[in-house]
């Protein structure tokens, strides 16, 4: 199971080539047209990182973490989720940019297989930027009241936090 | 998008005045200047995996995964979306948006689900809890493979990138169940 999950990358690839093969699919044009979305992914994320991670690095250092820690890290701790993670619960519903960023300096900062790491990764797997995606829908839709989908939503977005912390400390604590 | 506008202000005008008060004034000068470079190279030791990784779920849409996915998920959002499912239009671009959500095609998943949402906007209160409900699926992150949270645990030198892949899964599904059950009840009782 270990060597299987390590092996994700290179086995799905195979699967895709054989289901190409039997479905006369150019496999290797498919590849390179879709790496050229990813390319495309990346220069539409690279602007926001750019203007958020500063503002990301600037907050941290400026004090606000220890001032908010005595307040959150007990509600954190007493929610199961490891206090490192604070900030980006904060940044997750409004920023898919900055969560990532906050995100990617906790993986960095702690180790991709520290117990941090992988909450952090999980969290940022597992949720979604919830007032972002409210807003393109009621906006598209053009739809005056949200009702009750912001407070649902928010449920969801806890629940996830609680679970992926939870989850990783039972699998790697 | 004025939020945005907002968030940045709100950062760097509390940040500034904490900066200056604990006085810590020149690290969070250099902050902003060496952030701007992290994130260069955030993204470039992304852009490998990502690339690789766009092009497989390419591969796999066009060998007919996205398909076969929507096959599996149209009676699942029969039962989900009752009213919606009626409308052709709307049912189509339902099955497409949670299609795009598992694959992570968000590119593709929002075009869709506005559509679904417009037409279920037009038909007026008889899908209005359903557009909620809509809007809380894409609020959950229904992804089958997070492959940029894969490479960012790859860029960060992760033996297996796809090791957390069981802990996402489960949270997603706790994630998808609080949401789905906060809709059952608050729909039940909102005016």
């Amino acid at each position: 199971m270990k060597s299987l999950m390590a092996l994700t990358a290179p086995l799905l690839i195979a699967a895709g080539l054989i289901a190409a093969g039997r479905r006369n699919v150019d496999a290797f044009q498919a590849l390179t047209e879709g790496s050229r979305k990813g390319l495309d992914i990346l220069r539409d994320m690279f602007p926001a990182l750019l203007v958020l991670l500063p503002a990301l690095k600037l907050l941290q250092c400026s004090g606000l973490p220890e001032m908010l820690a005595p307040l959150l890290n007990p509600l954190l701790r007493r929610l199961g989720i490891p206090p490192e993670t604070g900030l980006l619960l904060l940044l997750r519903p409004f920023s898919g940019s900055a969560a990532l960023a906050a995100a990617a300096e906790l993986i960095e900062g702690w180790g991709p297989e520290s117990l941090v790491g992988r909450t952090a990764a999980v969290m940022l797997g597992s949720s979604e930027t919830t007032f972002y995606v409210i807003a393109v829908y009621l906006a598209a839709a053009d739809v005056r009241h949200s009702r009750w989908a912001i407070p649902a939503a928010l449920c969801a977005d806890l629940a996830c936090f609680v679970s992926s912390a939870w989850i990783c400390r039972l699998l790697w604590g | 998008m004025v939020f945005m506008t907002a968030l940045l202000l709100g950062i760097y005008l509390l940040s500034v005045t904490l900066a200056l008060l604990t006085g810590r004034a020149d690290q969070a000068g250099a902050a902003v200047l060496t952030g701007a470079g992290e994130a260069v190279e955030l993204c470039l030791r992304l852009a490998g995996s990502l690339c690789l990784w766009s092009g497989v779920m390419e591969l796999l849409e066009r060998c007919g995964l996205a398909r076969r996915l929507a096959g599996l998920l149209r009676p699942l959002l029969r039962r989900l979306f009752p009213a919606a499912s009626r409308d052709a239009a709307a049912a189509d671009a339902l099955t497409e948006n949670l299609t795009a959500n598992l694959l992570g095609l968000g590119n593709a998943a929002t075009p869709a689900g506005i559509r679904a949402a417009r037409a279920m906007a037009q038909m007026g209160t008889a899908a209005r809890d359903e557009l909620c409900l809509l809007i809380v699926l894409n609020t959950a992150s229904l992804q089958l493979l997070p492959t940029t949270i894969a490479s960012l645990r790859a860029a960060a030198g992760a033996v297996a990138a796809f090791d957390i892949l069981p802990a996402v899964w489960i949270s997603s599904l706790c994630s998808l169940a609080a949401g789905l059950g906060a809709a059952a009840l608050l729909r039940r009782h909102w005016p």
